[in-house]
């Protein structure tokens, strides 16, 4: 918040009339199904809807509010990394670090969320839906029936955070091999080639030499 | 002798015939044809399993992840300037092109702008690797169908592209030029006017393959009504791109999506088809290639003076938030969900290819086809195999 564009941003609190309709839109669309929305002011839209009305809500929205372009599927686990960013020496005591889960825009309350876009290309207004990923049971409906496009997202999902997708025909593995184990997405998955050996790109972070005062974290925007 | 009737014999013929016909539609054991991993025509290592009957394919299914590297999770370890050398290389025929969607990004989560002297370049970048990326495919075109020529005649006009580019960032294929905040550097001396004379050559070689294949009547019998993708298949499939408006819609994210870049302020046309075919296909990307050519042009003509890059901590810290952008990369939509939690470098990157969409659809489109139209039609729909697995 340091950038010097901020000062003028915050000064008129900005407004997005198209999102504004387009989330009341939604909600009419959806009902009990919207669980929380939140809107990127300027840029994207972002609803969040329960588990079991993943599927259905996607089909609810292609066929009223015309969103039929499938751009992409994926998931997110919101679990810091146990791990950092490898930045430490490998040998030394691990450091204490962060664990508390805390999801990003429109909330959550799992640890893992898929998320997928879906496009209206008449209008060419997209918006980012997300869904809770039940911890226990990382299930959710495919949207296979709805979108064919959605079969190899899925696959690579569900081989990258082990979410398994109901109703999806064959959840074999895209890149992977067959019998390979974990899931390399998840954040408890370690990078191992950052557990030998720290990477050696992460200098380029460091304050730079005789910088003087002003080359702290935050400053030099003046 | 015995003399036979009219009706006997023509029963007889009959009977022959129905014979005949029984041992067309007798069950011939199918066979299962494997394209790949290293096959002129895959761009890489692609793998298709194509299960045959006879010349035709029964169904055909991609298989993934030779060249998978893992990207999504490299980026969580990287900080926001470094994950650029990284993105670079997804689609490595037009690697400046990935660059601008991330920092896009990245920009719009700090609320930061590129000069407008740092956007007019970003695009006149961003449409010289689309130049550099599409004549390959152009003359890669006729390799598959069997002609030599073309191909020749663009490794040798994509040159110039690439030195232009590499004149520029100082890099033919990974520039890693772009910065959150602007470019690394200002346009060397003399490059506006050579780049002025190559677009006129490029120009010409895109006649040139006109000539040579456009017209060509085995070209057009090869690819004409093959391979055709009916517009809702296509969106469902989240085709982009030339694919996407060879199958008739109108939408090219250049024109239809307010980025800081500088499409908007120059006048070009966004080229559609309504068949959904190869040919198709060939042909918007073609005339993607020329229109490209007179953007870069247009936009030389109105090239501001200034800076090249906006004031940036040393340090970037992006501050916490989500940020979707995508851009109309050479291969179609190329997007990046970025979620920051106000670290030095990203939480989760979501690389939105446009490739791996592009091929999705393979299985459903060769069904049915005959065995020298695989060739063609996975030609027609271009791919980078780096894109397609990241």
């Amino acid at each position: 918040m340091s950038s010097p564009t901020d000062s003028s941003a915050e000064a008129t609190p900005r407004q997005d009339a198209m999102r504004e309709q387009l989330l009341s839109d939604v909600s009419a669309c959806l009902g009990s199904a919207l669980v929380q929305s939140h809107i990127n002011v300027g840029n994207d839209l972002c609803v969040r809807v329960s588990t079991d009305a993943w599927a259905s809500s996607a089909a609810a929205l292609k066929t009223s509010l015309g969103f039929d372009y499938f751009c992409f599927l994926s998931a997110i686990d919101w679990l810091p990394s146990p791990f950092g960013k490898g930045e430490e020496d490998p040998t030394a005591e691990p450091v204490e670090r962060d664990t508390e889960i805390k999801q990003g825009l429109a909330g959550g309350e799992t640890r893992m969320q898929v998320f997928a876009r879906i496009v209206n290309h008449r209008t060419h207004v997209g918006i980012t839906m997300k869904t809770d990923v039940p911890d226990a049971t990382p299930v959710v409906p495919s949207w296979v029936s709805v979108f064919t496009g959605a079969n190899w997202h899925e696959r690579e999902a569900h081989e990258m955070f082990g979410i398994s997708f109901a109703g999806h025909p064959d959840l074999r593995n895209m890149y992977l091999p067959t019998d390979f184990e974990g899931h390399p997405l998840r954040k408890d998955f370690p990078l191992l080639a950052r557990m030998v050996k720290p990477w050696p790109g992460i200098v380029d972070v460091e304050p730079l030499p005789g910088g003087g005062d002003e080359d702290d974290a935050e400053g030099s925007a003046e | 002798m015995t003399l036979i009737g009219d009706r006997q014999q023509l029963a007889y013929i009959a009977s022959q015939a129905a014979d005949a016909r029984v041992n067309v539609e007798l069950e011939t054991e199918g066979m299962t044809l494997n394209i790949g991993p290293q096959h002129p025509a895959t761009h890489g290592t692609l793998r298709i399993i194509a299960r045959l009957d006879g010349e035709q394919v029964l169904w055909a299914e991609p298989s993934c992840g030779y060249m998978h590297r893992g990207y999504e999770k490299l980026t969580e370890v990287r900080t926001f300037p470094q994950v650029t050398a990284l993105v670079n290389r997804i689609d490595w025929l037009g690697s400046f092109a990935n660059e601008v969607p991330f920092i896009l990004a990245a920009e719009q989560l700090m609320e930061i702008e590129a000069p407008p002297r740092a956007q007019w370049i970003r695009t006149i970048l961003f449409e010289l690797s689309r130049i550099a990326n599409v004549s390959l495919f152009l003359g890669d075109l006729g390799v598959q169908l069997g002609a030599i020529t073309p191909v020749f005649f663009a490794f040798r006009d994509r040159e110039y592209v690439l030195n232009l580019i590499e004149g520029a960032t100082g890099g033919r294929f990974h520039p890693n030029f772009d910065r959150i905040g602007g470019l690394k550097d200002d346009l060397p001396a003399g490059w506006v006017d050579e780049t002025r004379a190559v677009m006129k050559k490029m120009r010409k070689f895109c006649d040139e393959i006109e000539n040579l294949l456009f017209g060509n009547e085995i070209f057009e019998s090869r690819t004409r009504g093959i391979g055709v993708i009916p517009r809702d298949v296509a969106l469902q499939y989240g085709m982009s791109g030339a694919n996407l408006r060879a199958s008739g819609v109108d939408w090219d994210l250049r024109r239809d999506q307010s980025l800081p870049m500088a499409w908007d302020k120059v006048d070009w046309k966004v080229w559609t088809h309504l068949d959904g075919d190869s040919y198709a296909r060939c042909w918007v990307r073609l005339q993607e290639t020329r229109e490209s050519t007179l953007i870069v042009e247009r936009l030389l003509d109105t090239l501001p003076s200034g800076p090249v890059m906006t004031k940036v901590p040393r340090i970037i810290k992006v501050p916490e938030g989500e940020a979707w952008v995508s851009t109309e990369n050479p291969l179609g939509e190329m997007g990046y969900y970025v979620v920051s939690k106000g670290d030095l470098g990203p939480f989760r990157v979501k690389i939105r290819s446009a490739s791996f969409n592009n091929i999705s659809i393979v299985p459903w489109l060769l069904k049915g086809v005959y065995v020298p139209d695989i060739i063609t039609i996975l030609a027609s729909l271009y791919f980078i195999l780096g894109d397609i697995d990241r």
